[in-house]
């Protein structure tokens, strides 16, 4: 078959070019990080609202609450965090490299193990919310988040908090000089950040590429297809879209701790509970890219990240325009999306049609019945 | 005998309209059980309260003898007390097989069964299953693609996929053409006799189901009317009354 043919190959190629990416285009290293996070964000919002039939618009809660529940965990075991964030800046910091690394690491475990709970914890309530109620019902979690976080001064309230720098020693020290040569450590910065984003986008696709062919995401579909039905066939619907979600705050919970290291500081508004730009992205990169499909989510955070940087550069003053534009073409116009429209013309890519049989096949089928 | 299916004594009213007035019937093991009755007799409400997709007023369910009229609809549909949907529910974008694989039984609970992969016995249940109601040929096309018909048939495989221990039917062969009607009593019958299904079907067909069970309850105004054999209900006054309306 044509797919067995262009998988390794396609696969082998863009994890290639992943790699090398850093090299060949230096000076676009942070946008392509971006990229691989528009990724893992369309891939676990669709997971819920593709997968699942679930479209959460508060989504967008569990990369902020990973960001700063990694944040916390970066600075914890160094400082007083409430001294940290002090608005005052009294407290002179510096990080050695030791610390910095365990200090990531450990955010990052917090960030997704963190998640994890919010996600049980936030699905008991907002699975009794079916259609257009659960989607109001996360996104009022988001913002609500975003606020509670803005009031709360001991990470730092409105202000946010700046998260530590990478270590300036990094540049002399031997392990980082060897395979880049001579280098800044704000550029070594971009490059370690930007692997960390590749890796976590290649994990998420092979985990949900994973998942799909598992009785598990059978029954993501058989939940977004009918849940009434489901229910009634004994099928256990709220363990499936707890876990569902977990996972889906998993993946998130870890793009927001890389985010916000790239970012470098972070607060609540505009940067981990953004629901009105991220928050929205990752729904309409899934819709432009066929939602319920594995693929699609890909190819829809590509496209639609492509678009977004271009307008923002070439077209700055009417970014917002184009991307409204783009956001009501593919609502109305538009709503299976790329891999959707695909697999509407052409099914049989895709496995599905009417199956003659051969006449073996028919009489064995027919033996069966008289056994 | 043996009751597999006990209703004592239930009650239930929406709001000023009571559906069901105090109604008192069981289920054989290994029968067919018939339910008929007037439009807005009861019958669906009675069959949702057994399911448990809503709670009862009053009375009591049991199956098997284990009360069930607290429980929810999973944990009764796990017990093995299984319902088909009067309006025909499938799962529209799958393809029949993984519709076929959705309805495998959640008896057994263990956490590891979530993450396995479609196994190869399964399937070719599935496959054998599909090809009892005609539809293996089309098992690789999207169940939302189907006719009506051919959909009910489906619905009907995915519940014996199930191994239920009985089957509720909820009108089986509305909207389906009088050809395949003969081909699903057919069905109907020889999943009884071969997978020892039990059956409680409502059907408004009086042909269908005056051949296909062996006893039969009527229901009128909320309220068991009468009950007994095909013959006896065909001959009872107050039945042939209550369908054709007299006073």
């Amino acid at each position: 078959m044509l797919k067995d043919k262009i998988e390794r190959p396609g696969y082998l190629l863009i994890a290639v070019l992943g790699l090398i990416a850093p090299m060949v285009f230096p000076a676009y290293v942070q946008q392509i990080a971006m990229l691989w996070i528009m990724i893992v964000f369309a891939l676990t919002w669709d997971a819920m609202g593709g997968q699942m039939g679930y479209n959460s618009l508060g989504n967008i809660f569990f990369f902020g609450a990973g960001m700063y529940m990694a944040a916390v965990a970066q600075i914890w075991p160094w400082y007083d965090v409430g001294e940290y964030t002090d608005p005052a800046g009294a407290l002179k910091t510096s990080f050695t490299i030791g610390q910095y690394f365990t200090g990531l690491a450990l955010g990052i475990v917090m960030a997704a193990v963190g998640s994890v709970i919010l996600a049980v914890l936030f699905g008991l309530i907002v699975f009794g919310l079916r259609g257009p109620y659960f989607a109001i019902g996360t996104l009022g979690i988001a913002i609500a988040a975003g606020e509670l976080i803005g009031a709360w001064d001991w990470v730092g309230g409105g202000g946010g908090i700046r998260l530590p720098v990478f270590p300036s020693g990094t540049d002399a020290d031997p392990l980082f000089r060897v395979p880049f040569g001579a280098i800044t450590s704000a550029d070594l910065q971009g490059i370690f950040f930007y692997w960390a984003c590749f890796l976590l986008a290649a994990a998420t696709f092979f985990f949900f590429r994973w998942l799909y062919t598992t009785r598990f995401g059978l029954m993501l579909n058989a939940i977004r297809d009918d849940e009434t039905k489901s229910e009634a066939l004994g099928i256990r619907t709220t363990l499936y879209k707890t876990i569902a979600w977990s996972m889906s705050a998993f993946f998130l919970g870890i793009s927001g701790a890389l985010f916000g290291n790239i970012i470098g500081f972070i607060e609540p508004l505009e940067v981990a509970f953004p629901t009105v730009t991220f928050g929205i992205f990752m729904v309409l990169m899934a819709l432009l890219g066929g939602k319920g499909t594995l693929w699609g989510p890909v190819i829809g955070a590509t496209l639609f990240h492509v678009i977004k940087e271009v307008t923002w550069t070439h077209l700055l003053g009417w970014q917002w325009v184009v991307l409204g534009l783009l956001i009501v073409l593919t609502v109305v116009f538009f709503q299976q999306g790329i891999v959707g429209w695909i697999q509407e013309r052409r099914p049989e890519w895709f496995g599905i049609g009417v199956d003659r049989g051969t006449a073996g096949q028919q009489a064995d089928a027919a033996g069966k019945i008289a056994r | 005998m043996t009751h597999l299916i006990e209703v004592e004594g239930v009650s239930k009213a929406f709001g000023g309209v009571i559906a069901n007035n105090a109604i008192t019937m069981s289920v054989e093991k290994g029968s067919i059980t018939g339910l008929i009755g007037p439009n807005g007799s009861g019958k669906t409400t009675l069959f949702n309260s057994i399911v448990g997709f809503h709670p009862i007023d009053d009375g009591s369910i049991r199956f098997r003898g284990q009360e069930i009229s607290r429980l929810r609809v999973p944990q009764i549909a796990r017990l093995g007390l299984l319902r088909t949907f009067q309006q025909t529910r499938i799962f529209k974008k799958l393809n029949c097989v993984d519709n076929m694989y959705a309805a495998l039984s959640h008896r057994e609970g263990h956490f590891a069964g979530m993450f396995a992969k479609k196994s190869g016995e399964a399937e070719e249940r599935a496959e054998h299953l599909l090809d009892f109601v005609g539809l293996y040929q089309k098992r690789k096309l999207r169940a939302g693609d189907l006719s009506f018909g051919q959909q009910k048939l489906l619905e009907f495989a995915m519940a014996v996929m199930n191994e239920p221990e009985v089957l509720l039917l909820d009108e089986p062969t509305a909207g389906i053409n009088p050809t395949l009607i003969n081909g699903l009593i057919d069905r109907l019958r020889l999943a009884n006799e071969q997978f020892g299904l039990t059956l409680f079907v409502i059907e408004h067909n009086m042909r269908v189901i005056m051949n296909l069970a062996q006893h039969i309850y009527c229901l009128a105004h909320g309220e068991l009317l009468a009950d007994g054999s095909p013959r006896e209900l065909q001959e009872d006054q107050r039945v042939i009354d209550a369908y054709l309306g007299a006073h």
